[in-house]
């Protein structure tokens, strides 16, 4: 922190100005420890990291544990507690573990901590479904697990990324409550809601929900390799957009997340802090719904609504460059990215089509879109709601507060509707299943298809991938389904949003960012 | 007086029963608590058990009458968000918020008697022209935009340099107009003093006081130009009164007058007025917390408004009620102390 002698200009609404006493404040001394003082737009709701599955919850796991492998910055595994792993055949992959591995508690990390967080994981209400396709997990020996899938499956390691060994000695037995210390509790109180032991480079030694948490180093931490240098994290969810960067702009914070879009060119601008970006993995999409409107069952109107639509501006105009056009569902990097899809644009073609359909003269449709879930959502559907005016179609569109949304998209309130999504598994099928495949409400698939969207072939293409074991091969067929989605205008996609963080010019962001939003704190470089 | 007493806590408890009855009426208008809670993609099922569990499914009155029950036993239910009973929630939130409205009025009261008394004494004055016409743009900002405004003059700092950098006269007016920034920007701070139960205090050290000063002159600024006017306002009506005038003719001293005399009686619409505005400021702290990340009660309604957390805006819904009669009736007392002619209703004549 700079030395400042404040004019503490005292005043008085904003009219009378009388000069005080400077107030300095305190600059810290050299001896203080490395702090890493962050904002974030919320704080985790939880210490339990199986208590809810979203991005607070991942970034606090990848902070005070550590998983088997975990993403690098081109989407590709890196061996974290899980020295090396190998596939034994179709259903049994086997990890070998990292060896003197120890808990924030001081116990040894063993395979048995490791088949207890799959159980548990598996007991998860928000993590069963995508463990669901584990059918066991079992300890060879102290050091090597053996994870057996129900059916053939390709995405284990993707799953890997999500095990994060808890301190299986640490969390059995009962509370004096009697409350078992294991259980997982989404409204109410629980051990593992207020006491964490993981292996990861933090532990955290004080927290006050809404206000703010801090983590110190934990001194045993098996990554001596690790460039990390940073002793002291101190987390402060600032949830106004606005004051969360002056945070950052005035020095009283060392690094924010997320920056909002408005304020990218201010953030950019300042000399003292230094922006990074890098393109995400989120698709922000529109879904026509063939239910509702009997229109969007032709093919030729899907497509000149595609046409309609100029994606390219929305990114450059309305989201500052901020995003990426989409032409597709999965971003580049995942197995089913097909760089042969380009997005369409062309309003005379799309004209052409809805003359062709017999549509002509357009027709009316409600469209509804969430204003704070997003990054610019509202203002992106209004731009789509003009552009799709220029084929005569009346949009009459609805944005509504997130906490609202979801239940009129539960309801499939409006013919069109905007969704983002980000895979879970960083997997292009994950997209498939939850938007694109007939919706089910029996295997969950298709939960939020609220296109209704209906076509098995692609289903059946999409099923047979996952349960192809080679990656090349399975790569190629996804990338089909992209394509066959493509040739079908299944949907509307717009863009991928980007990712953005901020920090002051000492702190070496670059290197630990990467697509799942989540900076790797532990490695965390800060300039003294 | 104890008549006066109970009939004010009788219409506490009307205003606690109806505030409850509409906030548990528009519940199903704020949302989807269980979006809130768990992932995107937790299937249907799931979130049907977890609703089933938290009793969402059942009637409006049935879920009244259960919120009633534990309610008049002191259990206001547990927040969604929080995992712990609302009560407690809102208890650690209080002070902080209490804290900004002591000094937000510490402030009107310390800045508006002298200058309204000025303006009235003086209304001819440049001063009293230049304070009349600046209080009117005061009220007109709205209280985010002056918390914006205060952030980025105060704690970010500004370069201004429209006049010549190489003169020396050219410096000291850009040195005039620039503000180095340097005041911390969101929260408390770590300098707080332990007071007793859930009370930490900024008021106790010269760090605690620095977070507290640019939210607290935000709050203040709506709040202030209108006492100000006010009290002038108030104050030119009186001077006009005969016994002000007799009072010059007997040959009181001015001084005496003016703040002895014409105050007294100045003060008292003033005080309704600030009894009623001290309610509203508590709802004013709803906007000024947001912007500085003030870890007090509407902050934190703000949040349990995005996640639906419909206990804990109940509960925080029922307790600004009480302040608002709590703090009528203590007006209505403090009245009657300044004012022997006013009665208070219920009090034998």
């Amino acid at each position: 922190m700079i030395d400042k002698k404040t004019l503490l200009a005292s005043l008085l609404g904003a009219f009378v100005v009388l000069p005080l006493p400077a107030l300095a404040q305190d600059s810290s001394s050299d001896s203080d420890p490395v702090t890493l003082r962050m904002a974030y737009d919320a704080d985790p709701v939880s210490l339990d990291i199986h208590e809810q599955l979203s991005g607070g919850i991942l970034q606090l796991s990848h902070l005070t544990h550590d998983p088997l492998v975990r993403w690098t910055k081109d989407v590709k595994f890196e061996p974290r507690l899980a020295a090396n792993w190998e596939r034994i055949d179709d259903k049994t992959m086997r990890f070998t573990l990292r060896d003197g591995v120890k808990f924030h508690t001081g116990n040894d990390f063993t395979a048995e901590d490791v088949v207890w967080t799959i159980n548990r994981l598996k007991r998860s209400a928000d993590f069963k479904a995508i463990f669901d396709p584990i059918a066991s997990a079992n300890a060879i020996d102290e050091h090597t697990v053996e994870i057996k899938t129900h059916k053939p499956y390709p995405l284990v390691l993707n799953l890997a990324t999500y095990i994060f060994p808890m301190d299986s000695e640490y969390y059995s037995g009962k509370t004096e409550d009697g409350d078992p210390k294991d259980e997982i509790v989404k409204n109410g109180d629980s051990f593992a809601s207020r006491h964490s032991s993981g292996t990861g480079p933090y532990e955290v030694v004080s927290r006050q929900q809404g206000v703010k948490v801090e983590f110190e180093r934990f001194d045993d931490y098996w990554d001596k390799d690790s460039p990390g240098n940073v002793e002291r994290l101190v987390l402060t969810p600032i949830g106004e957009n606005a004051t969360r960067v002056s945070a950052l702009l005035s020095g009283d914070v060392d690094f924010i997340a997320p920056v909002p879009p408005n304020d990218l060119e201010r953030v950019k601008a300042d000399k003292n802090v230094e922006l990074t970006t890098m393109s995400g993995t989120r698709i922000i999409l529109m879904q026509l719904n063939q239910k509702r409107v009997e229109a969007f069952e032709d093919p030729r109107v899907r497509k000149a609504f595609n046409y309609a639509v100029n994606q390219q501006a929305i990114a450059d105009r309305l989201m500052k460059g901020f995003a990426t056009p989409a032409a597709q569902l999965s971003p580049k990097g995942y197995d089913g990215y097909n760089d042969s899809l380009e997005p369409r644009y062309d309003v005379e073609k799309a004209k052409e089509l809805m003359k062709e359909a017999g549509y002509e003269d357009g027709f009316s449709v409600t469209m509804m879109a969430p204003n704070n879930r997003y990054v610019n959502d509202a203002k992106i559907a209004q731009a789509v709601a003009t552009m799709l005016s220029r084929i005569n179609i009346d949009v009459d569109l609805k944005t509504l507060p997130k906490a609202q949304y979801w239940g009129e998209y539960d309801d499939r309130a409006a013919d069109i509707m905007m969704i983002g999504w980000h895979a879970d598994t960083e997997d292009s099928a994950n997209l498939y299943q939850y938007l694109t495949e007939c919706p089910d409400p029996e295997t969950g698939a298709g939960q939020y298809n609220a296109a209704n969207y209906c076509n098995p072939e692609i289903d059946e293409k999409v099923a047979q991938a996952n349960i192809e074991t080679d990656r090349d091969k399975r790569a190629k067929m996804l990338q089909a389904v992209e394509k066959a989605l493509y040739d079908d205008a299944a949907f509307m996609p717009l863009h991928w949003q980007d990712l953005a963080w901020a920090a002051k010019k000492n702190v070496k962001l670059e290197p630990v960012v990467n697509v799942m939003n989540f900076p790797y704190l532990g490695d965390l470089v800060v300039e003294q | 007086m104890i008549a006066f007493l109970i009939k004010r806590l009788m219409h506490a408890f009307v205003v606690m029963f109806v505030i409850s009855v509409i906030s548990f009426a528009i519940q199903s208008n704020l949302g989807d608590p269980i979006q809130q809670m768990v992932g995107q993609s937790v299937p249907e099922s799931q979130r049907a058990e977890l609703r089933e569990e938290l009793g969402l499914n059942d009637s409006f009155l049935v879920q009244y009458g259960r919120f009633a029950t534990n309610a008049l036993q002191g259990d206001f239910g547990y927040s969604y968000f929080f995992n712990e009973p609302t009560t407690e929630v809102i208890q650690r939130h209080l002070p902080a918020t209490l804290e900004l409205v002591i000094a937000a009025t510490l402030i009107i009261v310390v800045f508006s008697v002298p200058i309204g008394v000025y303006c009235a004494i003086r209304p001819r004055s440049a001063l009293s022209r230049f304070f009349m016409s600046v209080s009117i743009i005061g009220i007109s900002i709205p209280v985010f935009l002056t918390a914006i405004m205060l952030i980025q003059l105060f704690a970010i700092g500004v370069d201004f340099s429209p006049f010549p950098v190489d003169t020396g006269w050219g410096q000291w007016l850009n040195g005039v107009l620039s503000t180095e920034g340097g005041m911390p920007s969101y929260g408390r701070g770590n300098d707080l003093t332990h007071l007793f139960g859930t009370w930490d205090s900024n008021f106790f050290s010269l760090d605690g006081l620095t977070y507290l000063v640019l939210p607290a002159v935000s709050l203040a600024s709506i709040m202030l130009p209108l006492f100000i006017r006010l009290i002038r306002a108030e104050m030119l009506e009186v001077l006009q009164s005969e016994y002000v005038k007799f009072a010059t003719a007997k040959g009181i001293s001015l001084k005496r007058i003016y703040f002895v005399h014409a105050l007294k009686n100045t003060m008292l619409p003033v005080i309704t007025v600030g009894g009623v505005q001290l309610g509203t400021m508590v709802a004013y702290t709803i906007l000024t917390e947001t912007v500085f990340q003030w870890p007090g009660m509407g902050l934190m309604f703000l949040e349990a408004i995005q996640r639906s957390d419909i206990p804990l805006i109940v509960t925080y819904l029922m307790i600004v009620g009480l302040i608002f009669v709590v703090t009528n009736t203590l007006v209505d007392l403090v009245y009657g102390l300044i004012n022997p002619t006013v009665k208070l209703t219920g009090k034998p004549a």
